[in-house]
């Protein structure tokens, strides 16, 4: 018995080419929400956002990339060398590989092909999806304790405690899911939502969810680890340069990435409500629409709510998300079971 | 010591007093999940709300800022509207009321063939070096002929110190862009 399969039915260069369209995607997306959100805020803030660089201020993620990048790659002396380089490296990757697990449509016939439009379709997913959010929390907290300064390595330090207090909880509301659908296949669990939607039976599941991810993406209102009214900029206070855009390229694939997820396992994935069912080509766009619906719903929350105290996220965590989302577990198990006799 | 609600005087309070402490609601339990979701969705409404109205944001270099009939921007000198003479006699009152002692004027006696002023005399030199004004308007208060007067120009910035000292033909011209002025009730 193999512990994980990854269902490959393509031949190896249509994997090459969709893996490399994929990724493409997910890094146009980078300056794309980069841009959305100073826009957004800006609107949030009575004020138009960036509109000096090109055309409504579209060039303005490309300066500010060129700017970081011909910058000087600074290091601490107390910072302790390959680590300082490593970390905003694990946190760009471990981002960036989540988006391999996303599904963006139904299996389609491409030129007389059969293309799976994910590049990884795993029957584990969701326990890949939780190991690589995991895995980039390392690139924060080595990156914080690597950089010899006390500012970051604070920002390590509440990584880590925020870290134990949000992924139980997270974990716990996507039992129902994972219970209801009867797999961690990410595509399975979307073609379960043919018909309703997960936010519907999974309402409190969702919102464990979506609070838990926004603590996994060090979003406000839990964004403790950059924290930059106490601790300078948290984990990141001594990198600059080409290394604080890499982790830059990392919270934002992450923001993407976490949209996705959240329209992927709540809101139906390319499922459109109504029995409006649109030919293939449409599915990839309605997941993108989503994902830009959850990403505009995290910034609304940003430009809005005040950053909690350390450790009223732990209090909350551990006493309000955790019991909630295992009480969510449990009522929907006796559910299933008495629907199921 | 009971809250009268107005604001006590300074160091009224000795040591021992009790003093009435005002909190905000104890966090609690459930109902303090309920009421911390509540707020955090008026918290949303406010600032969606602010999508709502739009944004006041002034362009500056493309759009001014208006100003206020009364606003003291840069000095203008003025000439009479019917003969074209000007309204400076140079009698130096601008210069000994300036607090910044930015103004020089050098008079000179009004050649009756070609007059420059409708006075006696006349400003030969008149600078105001405006690195060193602080725009109070004395000098157009002490001007007894009003022929200096605070205009509404405040885009000053140079390169170089003396560049900013304006000379008399300079603040006779017209201002090249007109300061927008701010409508009634604005």
């Amino acid at each position: 018995m193999t512990l994980a399969t990854v269902g490959y039915f393509e031949p190896w260069y249509v994997q090459l080419l969709k893996t490399l369209i994929i990724f493409g995607i997910g890094f146009s997306l980078v300056p794309l929400a980069l841009l959305y959100e100073r826009k957004l805020l800006g609107r949030f803030q009575n004020r138009p956002g960036p509109n000096r660089v090109g055309p409504f201020g579209s060039m303005q993620p490309a300066a500010d990339i060129l700017k970081l990048i011909s910058k000087e790659q600074f290091q601490p002396r107390g910072a302790i060398g390959w680590l300082f380089k490593l970390a905003p490296l694990i946190s760009a990757v471990a981002a960036l590989a989540t988006f391999a697990l996303i599904p963006f449509g139904r299996t389609q016939d491409v030129f007389g092909t059969d293309v799976g439009l994910y590049v990884a379709d795993s029957n584990i997913g969701l326990l890949l999806f939780f190991a690589l959010s995991s895995l980039g929390s390392y690139g924060v907290l080595l990156g914080g304790w690597s950089s010899g300064s006390k500012y970051s390595f604070l920002g390590a330090m509440r990584g880590a405690a925020q870290l134990i207090s949000y992924e139980i909880s997270q974990g716990l509301a996507l039992l129902g899911i994972v219970m209801t659908a009867g797999s961690l296949s990410l595509s399975e669990i979307v073609e379960h939502q043919n018909g309703m939607w997960f936010i519907v039976p999974q309402i409190v599941g969702g919102l464990i969810f979506f609070v838990a991810t926004l603590a996994e993406i060090n979003r406000t209102p839990f964004d403790l680890l950059e924290a930059d009214s106490e601790l300078v900029a948290g984990f990141m206070t001594e990198y600059g340069g080409g290394r604080f855009a890499l982790y830059f390229v990392g919270e934002y694939v992450h923001l993407v990435v976490a949209g996705a997820m959240f329209s992927t396992l709540f809101l139906g994935g390319w499922n459109l409500p109504f029995g409006i069912d649109p030919p293939g080509w449409v599915d990839p766009i309605v997941v993108l629409a989503k994902t830009g619906l959850i990403v505009s719903l995290i910034i609304w929350i940003r430009a809005s709510l005040p950053k909690v105290r350390y450790d009223q996220l732990m209090s909350f965590g551990w006493k309000v998300l955790l019991p909630l989302a295992t009480l969510n577990a449990l009522v929907t198990a006796i559910i299933l079971v008495t629907l199921a006799d | 010591m009971p809250s009268t609600g107005s604001r006590p005087p300074a160091r009224s309070w000795a040591p021992d007093d009790v003093v009435a402490v005002q909190r905000g609601p104890e966090p609690g339990g459930l109902a303090g999940a309920y009421r911390v979701f509540g707020e955090t969705l008026r918290g949303l409404k406010t600032s969606f709300g602010r999508v709502v109205e739009g944004t006041t944001t002034i362009e500056y270099p493309e759009e001014k800022t208006p100003v206020y009939p009364r606003f003291r921007g840069r000095h203008r000198l003025h000439t009479f509207e019917d003969t074209g003479l000007e309204k400076c006699v140079g009698c130096s009152l601008c210069a000994a009321a300036c607090p910044a002692d930015c103004i020089r004027v050098v008079a000179a006696e009004n050649d009756p063939e070609d007059r420059v002023s409708g006075g006696e005399r006349y400003a030969a030199v008149y600078e105001i070096n405006l690195s060193r004004c602080i725009f109070c308007g004395y000098c157009e208060m002490a001007c007894p002929f009003d022929a200096i007067t605070m205009g509404h120009d405040y885009e000053l910035a140079d390169y170089n110190r003396s560049d900013l000292i304006f000379t008399k033909e300079m603040l006779l011209q017209e201002p090249p862009e007109r300061t927008p002025l701010r409508a009634a009730g604005e």
